[in-house]
């Protein structure tokens, strides 16, 4: 490990929120959440069904602007700057800040225009042969397709469309990614194909994914953070840290509980 | 927070935890036996109970084994993590280190079966002391595994200091008496790997006390670094 100045440390955090809020309606979803999302990292969120780690994914760039009567103070920034801010555009904020889902969700399209399609909409001027090729590369499917790009994205099993999912979110060239369970509905050798392209994005990605499985999250992650749910069922965040700390030994007792499954 | 409802959900997987402390009590029990056996039978002069006490080495590196297989079946099958995890990689240390001291009394077993029938060099005193020291450190650090007792651990290592200086008094007895007489070198030899063997419990029986420490806090210390 190199050792980093304290400035250095500063500039290696991508995300960031400070006192962040989530309602829906009337419903607190989050509150006063603090967290660092350090770049070229992949970082998990774990924690109970409802404990909102779905809901802080989503504040990360700003896709909760699309759920009705979702309300948000707080600050969340990226890169330093704060992304709800009335000036952003949150498209713009979600093509630097891309979205994997649960379930792989590729166009009624081929593979080629699916992998294309973001950039067709951004107004893409160069290669794009060379863009989706690259993009396909680097979500580990490009040896597979390469010879069928024109078949339906729909056609492909599903690990290779979540890979699809993958390349899609790549194209447009983001700086983060955001993965909402991406693994929970692939099998278990496609998961650990997606466990490990993780491991390879990430030394160009920083990395954020929600999971319910544990061991994916110790597997996976360099940082865990485990959010629980409070009494109003108000999700906040319990502590985040290096996760071989977190596996091997919790600084909280409610963390503790979590991860051997002594409630849930 | 949202506590568990229903029965617990890892009630089975504690079950086993449990069972696999006792039966790791079990091997220590069987291990103080081999010990206190075996010094009596080198003070007493008894081939039959040093014999026995070689014999039944057997049924503890079984014990060891077993309960080996036991750890890693646990954690293959329950994944553990967390103060799981601690529990499980504590028992496979503290099995090694009592399945050693178990070889620490099959060796003053066999320094008597060696010693034969010839006539003891003196009466038997500080190492059947050690001997006494070394048991109760040992129950003192099992005793700190059952109650996860940091403090308790943490006092195991300050007896193991007074084995030091009973051996280094063994030590020096035994020097002069193969200074006083060349033909006794032999018999004082014998008795002085019986004394070192006593002194490495005190020393094992330490880092199992360090390990209870581990598994409590979560941080490897080194109790204490021993002279010898």
């Amino acid at each position: 490990m190199t050792t980093q100045t304290q400035a250095d440390t500063e500039t290696d955090i991508a995300l960031q929120a400070r006192g962040l809020q989530v309602h829906y309606g009337e419903f607190r979803a989050l509150k006063d959440i603090d967290i660092d999302i350090q770049r070229n990292r992949i970082t998990a969120l774990i924690g109970p069904s409802g404990c909102g780690k779905s809901t802080m994914l989503r504040c990360f760039n700003r896709m909760n602007d699309l759920i009705g009567g979702a309300r948000i103070s707080g600050q969340v920034t990226f890169n330093g700057a704060e992304i709800y801010d009335p000036s952003v555009d949150p498209t713009e904020v979600r093509s630097r800040i891309g979205m994997v889902f649960q379930k792989p969700n590729p166009f009624p399209k081929s593979i080629y225009d699916n992998v294309a399609f973001g950039l067709k909409i951004n107004g893409f001027k160069g290669n794009m042969d060379e863009a989706v090729e690259k993009a396909l590369r680097g979500a580990a499917l490009w040896d597979e397709v390469k010879d069928r790009l024109k078949s339906s994205g729909m056609a492909l099993s599903g690990g290779q469309q979540q890979r699809l999912c993958i390349a899609r979110a790549l194209a447009v060239e983001p700086e983060v990614i955001l993965m909402d369970e991406p693994a929970s509905a692939l099998d278990p050798i496609s998961t650990l194909a997606i466990e490990g392209l993780m491991l390879e994005l990430c030394s160009s990605y920083t990395i954020v994914v929600v999971t319910h499985n544990m061991q994916q999250a110790a597997r996976v992650s360099h940082r865990t953070a485990f959010f629980n749910m409070d009494s109003d069922r108000a999700g906040f965040l319990v502590e985040e840290g290096p996760t071989d700390e977190i596996f091997t030994n919790p600084r909280d007792p409610r963390t503790e509980a979590y991860i051997t499954g002594r409630f849930g | 927070m949202k506590m568990p409802k229903g029965p617990n959900p890892r009630a089975a997987f504690d079950r086993d935890l449990r069972a696999l402390q006792d039966d790791l009590l079990a091997l220590g029990s069987m291990v103080e036996k081999a010990i206190v056996t075996a010094v009596e039978a080198l003070r007493d002069r008894d081939l039959e109970a040093s014999r026995r006490v070689v014999r039944e080495d057997d049924a503890i590196d079984r014990k060891r084994f077993s309960l080996e297989e036991r750890v890693i079946d646990m954690i293959a099958i329950q994944q553990p993590v967390a103060s799981d995890l601690r529990t499980l990689i504590t028992a496979l240390h503290i099995s090694v280190e009592l399945e050693r001291i178990g070889d620490y009394a099959e060796g003053i077993g066999k320094i008597s079966l060696m010693m034969g029938d010839q006539p003891p060099i003196k009466p038997l005193v500080d190492i059947p002391r050690m001997a006494e020291k070394s048991v109760a450190m040992l129950r003192e650090s099992l005793d700190a595994l059952v109650k996860r007792d940091v403090d308790l651990a943490a006092q195991v290592c300050n007896a193991d200091d007074e084995i030091d200086q009973l051996y280094d008094q063994v030590y020096r007895e035994l020097l002069l008496i193969m200074l006083g007489d060349p033909q006794k070198i032999e018999r004082a030899t014998f008795l002085l790997w019986a004394a070192h063997d006593l002194e490495r419990i005190g020393d094992r029986a330490t880092n199992i006390a360090e390990q209870v420490i581990y598994l409590v806090t979560g941080k490897k210390t080194e109790l204490k670094v021993g002279k010898y």
